[in-house]
């Protein structure tokens, strides 16, 4: 028997590359993938029923509530409360950015909310107290940023304290050193002819200009998409539908055009949406395409695995540790400057739990390896829209507890159950 | 039956031996987990190590992979003497290491998993060269795989031994050690990594691999090398000893293999007939535990 198991089974024959036209990686006869556009469907298709949902689950709950919410109040889906919608997101969103970054190497950190209080009263005392230039002001916030996020790492990599831990002595310090800063008026506003207030309250995108960013917006994704197949096929791999990317980039450029267009008939799209949309599509790309992204991932994935492969397991804990705490401070500027004050209750209250929140329902897991950038995006419009339109209706925020409660659980069991559809066909 | 005389070079040219070890003698505190242990790995051989649990065969492995460095003794790798201090020392000489739970990421894809820790391009990722070169590890392997772009949690057992083996291979290694390929696999899935360790002979690689399974040392192996409480305890070419004959060195129940097996060969020299040395009827217990 010893013998025989290794000369019976004889080696298939591998289809040879070279002359065939078959792309190298659709070779395997048992690889069931169409062509073109109706490839790319059942592709698609196929993906749902694996428990593959991606953005999209989530993406049809916000048109949902919306239609909802539009039905109760009709000046919910109005032009100007729209925009107003966008520009509330953008603060609490970036903090989900941060949140993101430590879910997908499977840590959290409870401290944003205080984090973003302590960076709203830094930026209020350097400017307005000290008389700093702002430039300056912002930077000391975002270093001090850093400075928390690497010492969570220290005290995470180091002393071996689970981040839970750290960042809930981070959460009672970095608060008690908010009040402190703002004694002892507890408040210090910003002058409105600021040029950051300005930003988070004035600033909006000229029409025109809003519909050549949605257009290159379109064209980068239509481009990139189009080089990336070239690559491919040159190197004898398989490439996307053409007819798919291009509808996909029609999409959004019609989508995001007529959205835009319909935010214009009031102020338009303020710049401090814009510039989270930036942050975002950035983190995307760090992700998503650079060695860094990967190894995050693959740390949050298995790390011994990713230590065993020689990846620096305490710089990426430590890096997401700092970009987590960075973005919470650049989220406290946002809320300070789109209040246009500083004070004790900034970044209280549900700033912490919210950012969470926007992470997990916009499919980020809890338990690591899993999620995208896009997930603030999508989860904080969730949960803006759900604040947003309960306001609208005079409901307080008892309501808005208790409903955005609802559907983070709602959100999270979908999740469980995506995720128990992907283990049951080996997508785990 | 020819065999070896364990503490002495193999009677090959010792000029060709890609990895060889002499008097590696590592303790853990009080404990000697390894005690003066040789070993010879020739190109294109599969050196199996087999031994009981505490023999020292996962010592010998952290040994080579860089992980624990030997407290005495010679490595010598290509004709040089070589320390191997980390592991990154032991991946920059060319000795690659499959450990025995793969270390894959589940959540990532097979290229994904390939490239692991050393992705091409920095801040831009080449996915295309690196899929490329995925494809030709795959096919070099004749894995069955029928897709690099899934990730690794939707693939067999035997299937992720491959995935781990072929990232093994991606840094160009000349020594390849498995640690347990095939436990915890199905017999086809077995029989798959089986091939895929002789392709990998066949492509001039030395392969150290560890195994508790007799069956599939006995399959593959060209030579065993038996492990007990730290020490050699024989060598022996598998095309001419017998299972019982490995376990009962395994088990110690012949203690002192060498000598006895060199008497025996000189006794058959003396009077030209094959001579059974192994004390088979002890060992019974012993075969049905170990190739369970």
């Amino acid at each position: 028997m010893s013998g025989s198991t290794t000369q019976t089974t004889t080696t298939p024959t591998a289809p040879s590359a070279a002359g065939s036209a078959v792309p190298t990686d659709l070779q395997d006869e048992r690889l069931r993938q169409g062509t073109g556009l109706k490839g790319a469907l059942s592709t698609f298709v196929g993906n749902l029923r694996q428990g593959e949902l991606g953005i999209l689950p989530i993406i049809l709950g916000l048109v949902v509530i919306a239609l909802v919410l539009q039905a109760l109040n009709p000046i919910f889906l109005a032009a100007p409360n729209l925009v107003n919608l966008l520009l509330e997101s953008a603060a609490v969103g970036t903090i989900a950015l941060g949140i993101i970054c430590v879910l997908l190497v499977a840590q959290i950190d409870l401290s944003v909310g205080s984090v973003s209080g302590l960076s709203a009263a830094i930026v209020a005392v350097l400017f307005v107290e000290r008389g700093l230039p702002l430039g300056i002001a912002i930077a000391g916030c975002l270093l001090t940023g850093v400075v928390i996020g690497g010492l969570y790492g220290l005290a995470f990599n180091r002393v071996g304290v689970p981040s839970f831990v750290v960042s809930v002595a981070g959460l009672l310090g970095f608060l008690g050193l908010q009040v402190y800063l703002l004694q002892p008026q507890g408040s210090i506003n910003l002058p409105f002819d600021s040029p950051l207030v300005y930003f988070a309250q004035q600033a909006f995108v000229p029409p025109l200009l809003s519909y050549v960013l949605v257009a290159a917006l379109a064209a980068g994704l239509f481009l990139t998409g189009l080089a990336n197949a070239r690559r491919r096929r040159a190197a004898g791999l398989s490439a996307g539908s053409l007819t798919s990317l291009a509808l996909r980039s029609l999409a959004l450029l019609v989508g995001v055009g007529l959205f835009v267009a319909y935010l214009n008939t009031a102020r338009g799209v303020g710049w401090m949406f814009v510039f989270f949309v930036g942050l975002v599509l950035g983190l995307h790309y760090m992700l998503t395409r650079t060695k860094w992204g990967r190894s995050v991932f693959a740390v949050g994935g298995n790390v011994e695995a990713a230590r065993r492969a020689g990846i620096n397991v305490r710089w990426i804990y430590t890096s997401t540790f700092m970009l987590c705490s960075t973005f919470a401070a650049m989220g406290g500027i946002l809320q300070t400057a789109r209040l246009a004050a500083a004070n004790n209750s900034t970044g209280g209250g549900d700033v912490n739990l919210n950012a969470i929140a926007a992470a997990v329902i916009g499919g980020t897991s809890l338990f690591g390896g899993r999620g995208t950038a896009f997930a603030a995006l999508v989860g904080i419009l969730v949960i803006q829209t759900i604040s947003n339109g309960l306001t609208l209706l005079n409901l307080d925020s008892s309501f808005r507890f208790m409903v955005t409660g609802a559907v983070l659980l709602l959100a999270v069991a979908l999740d469980s159950v995506a995720r128990r559809s992907r283990t049951s066909s080996g997508r785990g | 039956m020819t065999m070896t005389d364990a503490p002495a070079p193999s009677p090959t040219s010792s000029t060709r031996e890609v990895l060889s070890l002499r008097g590696i003698t590592k303790s853990f505190g009080a404990v000697a987990a390894l005690s003066g242990i040789d070993l010879d790995v020739l190109p294109g051989e599969v050196v199996a190590v087999v031994g009981d649990n505490g023999a020292g065969k996962s010592t010998l492995v952290k040994v080579l992979a860089g992980v624990h460095r030997a407290d005495s003794g010679t490595i010598t790798f290509e004709g040089r003497e070589v320390t191997i201090a980390t592991p990154a020392d032991a991946q920059h000489l060319g000795i690659a290491t499959v450990y025995q739970d793969l270390a894959l990421c589940e959540n990532l894809t097979v290229v994904e998993n390939l490239f692991l820790g050393q992705e091409k391009g920095r801040m831009r990722l080449d996915e295309v060269a690196m899929e490329v070169r995925a494809w030709e590890l795959v096919r070099q392997l004749s894995a069955k795989i029928p897709t690099v772009r899934i990730p690794v949690a939707a693939l067999s057992g035997g299937q992720r031994q491959t995935v781990a083996i072929a990232r093994s291979l991606l840094g160009d290694p000349k020594v390849i050690i498995l640690d347990e390929p095939t436990a915890a696999l199905g017999v086809a899935q077995t029989a798959e990594v089986l091939n895929l360790v002789e392709r990998l002979r066949e492509s001039g690689h030395g392969v150290i691999m560890i195994s508790h399974n007799m069956e599939d040392v006995r399959a593959v192996a060209d030579r065993v090398v038996v492990l007990r409480l730290g020490r050699n305890n024989g060598v022996f070419a598998v095309k001419d000893v017998t299972s019982e004959e490995i376990i009962a060195a395994i088990t110690g129940a012949t203690d002192n293999v060498v000598t006895k097996r060199s008497a025996a060969r000189a006794s058959r020299a003396a009077d030209g007939a094959p001579v059974e040395v192994a004390a088979a009827p002890a060992t019974t217990d012993a075969v049905g535990g170990a190739t369970r």
